[in-house]
């Protein structure tokens, strides 16, 4: 960097902090607000008295969310779809990306098998073939629908040939002439080297199965079935007060009446959001390294 | 070579082959036998192909037939084009396409412009520690899902909502940012500002922390002011991924933001906010008009197909840009 200690530039460099600073709270205060409703007494927030700091502090909607019998079975399903999908994810990306990458092996049909997942990628039938597909397929209301089509992304695919790419051919030549198989070079020679880029693999897969809400929506019509994203779907957008299928909470009927729907729908967002903002400052620099790799590189 | 895998010898291929290159073609009874697991890995991704890209495409034959459950594809009629005349014929397609383009476009210029702004603000901050945060704070609603945001927003932005008090205490009028047809694409497009600038600015970013430093320390002893330095050596170093960004955003023009949208629209609003995906989900799948919704979609589908194909093309002429 270089120093400049004219008072012009000095001025400019101020205006400079100011102008992000102001960018930064701009991405903060919202949050700010949303979790000082959620903690904050019912009275307050139908005054509206609340802007960035709770008013009569308390955790009233967060008791009554976490005792809800659907918010419970409905983060068990998040929990498994994110398990079985990000499983799932990089068992295929590995084995599709790892043929895709071995340039120096001549494969007939690998650059037409290319095109077709370039095609695929690009090209959809559209929203009402897709779905009448899944229901000829018995995917309708089958918890199957929310891990197997994502099950193949084209993205990561990509991502992680050009990570295989880089690893250089001398290291698996020696193991070539031990005799070792292509499995063999793909499990003990590709993937113990290509642990960080497996981490952000799984990260973004994390991330997309925890945030998909749509796909449950369209295919999944019982409620008990719907990952937290979609059931939010139904409090926080559609603002239904309590669940429609699994009767309520253990807690008193009355408590509600000392809950206001403000509060509660902020309550419902931020626990929704809380995995993510937990996890993300310590892992930002995995997260960016994904975005800049995938966004750039291509 | 005696474990006899060859290498591929093509001029195009981009990897450097090996100096024991063989160039003699071998049957494929040979490379089967020596890589068919190469095959069996694929596999698993095929069948997934086959299924869920491919096998969906025949319900694009529903934009051209009558369709009738009981009858199957085959057994319904035949009816060309009439469907899209029938589409066409109506005044509601021409205002969907053109909220579509207006907010997929607002969206794109203001998203990239911001996220360019504040790279070059970051790059000029020599506190690495405000850098870090204001990093954090910025790029973190990219990762959250718009069920979130769009909760958070309709929390903030209804009349009654924070916003409008601190608009209301400095004197402004209430903003109808939800239920004005005026005012609410500008809360879409805004609002994905918010979202992603953060996400567009770490590209950036990115290429401007590849700026050779030594070019910055030469302008300055050259007597190159701040002002100078951006335009001779910053702007020309970022030039290429401006371009490459702008190439690949071409094949984003009907991507309005369904997800978005669906979570932030009212009926009040159909007039100005409503995108083709929304029209596609609300014909079909709330209506059950699959024949209409399936017409719409493929439209969007085939523009949308053509749009990416130009996008990748123009990245590879004007900025090296390869897929694959």
């Amino acid at each position: 960097m270089i120093r400049e200690n004219r008072l012009p530039d000095r001025l400019v460099t101020a205006i400079l902090y100011l102008t992000a600073l102001a960018m930064s709270l701009l991405c903060l205060i919202p949050f700010l607000h949303v979790v000082s409703v959620s903690l904050s007494s019912r009275t307050a927030v139908m005054q509206m008295q609340v802007n960035i700091w709770p008013v009569g502090l308390n955790f009233d909607n967060y008791r009554f969310l976490t005792r809800e019998a659907q918010v419970v079975q409905s983060t068990a399903i998040s929990v498994g779809r994110v398990l079985i999908g990000v499983s799932l994810n990089l068992l295929i990306t590995i084995l599709t990306a790892y043929p895709l990458s071995r340039d120096s092996i001549r494969l007939p049909g690998r650059n037409l098998f290319k095109v077709l997942l370039l095609f695929g990628m690009l090209f959809h039938g559209g929203l009402i073939p897709t779905f009448l597909s899944m229901r000829y397929l018995g995917l309708y209301d089958n918890l199957a629908v929310l891990v197997m089509p994502p099950a193949l992304n084209v993205f990561f695919i990509i991502l992680m040939m050009n990570f295989f790419r880089a690893i250089p051919i001398e290291m698996t030549e020696a193991a070539t002439i031990d005799g070792a198989s292509h499995f063999d070079i793909l499990t003990r020679i590709y993937l113990p080297v290509s642990l960080p880029s497996l981490a952000t693999v799984a990260l973004f897969s994390a991330v997309f199965h925890w945030n998909s809400w749509f796909d449950g929506l369209l295919y999944l019509r019982k409620v008990i079935y719907w990952p937290l994203q979609t059931y939010a779907y139904a409090r926080v957008v559609q603002r239904q007060l309590e669940s429609r299928a699994s009767g309520g909470t253990e807690l008193n009927p009355l408590f509600l009446q000392q809950l206001s729907p403000e509060g509660l729908v902020a309550a419902f967002i931020v626990l929704v959001a809380l995995p993510i903002m937990l996890v993300y400052p310590f892992l930002q620099r995995y997260f960016l390294q994904g975005l800049t790799l995938g966004a750039v590189k291509g | 070579m005696a474990n006899g895998i060859s290498f591929d010898a093509r001029p195009t291929a981009r990897r450097r082959a090996g100096p024991e290159t063989v160039r003699t073609r071998q049957s494929f009874g040979t490379i089967w036998r020596q890589h068919w697991q190469l095959y069996a890995m694929l596999l698993p991704a095929a069948v997934l192909l086959i299924l869920f890209r491919f096998y969906p495409l025949w319900g694009v034959s529903l934009a051209f037939i009558d369709w009738e459950p009981m009858k199957g594809v085959l057994g319904s009629a035949f009816v060309g084009l009439d469907v899209y005349r029938r589409i066409f014929s109506t005044p509601d397609m021409g205002l969907i396409i053109r909220n579509t383009v207006v907010i997929a476009v607002g969206k794109i210029i203001l998203v990239q412009s911001a996220g360019l702004a504040f790279a070059l603000i970051i790059h000029q901050l020599g506190w690495s520690f405000f850098r870090r945060i204001s990093q954090t704070l910025t790029t973190l609603p990219y990762f959250l899902s718009w069920i979130i945001v769009g909760g958070i927003m309709l929390q903030i932005l209804p009349t009654r909502g924070v916003l409008n008090m601190v608009l209301r205490e400095i004197g402004l009028g209430p903003v109808r940012f939800l239920t004005s047809p005026e005012v609410f694409p500008w809360t879409l497009i805004w609002s994905e500002v918010w979202k992603n600038f953060g996400f567009a600015a770490v590209i950036y970013l990115a290429a401007l922390v590849g700026i050779n430093p030594e070019l910055y320390e030469a302008a300055a002893v050259d007597g190159a002011g701040r002002g100078a330095r951006l335009l001779h050596v910053t702007l020309p170093g970022i030039a290429p991924t401006i371009v490459l960004m702008a190439c690949l955003n071409l094949g984003n023009v009907l991507e309005a933001g369904f997800e978005q949208v669906l979570v932030l629209q009212n009926p009040a609003v159909y007039s100005t906010g409503d995108i083709l995906d929304t029209y596609v989900y609300r014909a079909g799948i709330l209506s059950a008009q699959y024949s209409l919704a399936t017409a719409v979609g493929l439209l969007k589908s085939v523009v949308g197909f053509v749009m990416v194909c130009l996008s990748y093309w123009l990245a590879d002429r004007l900025a090296n840009y390869r897929v694959f």
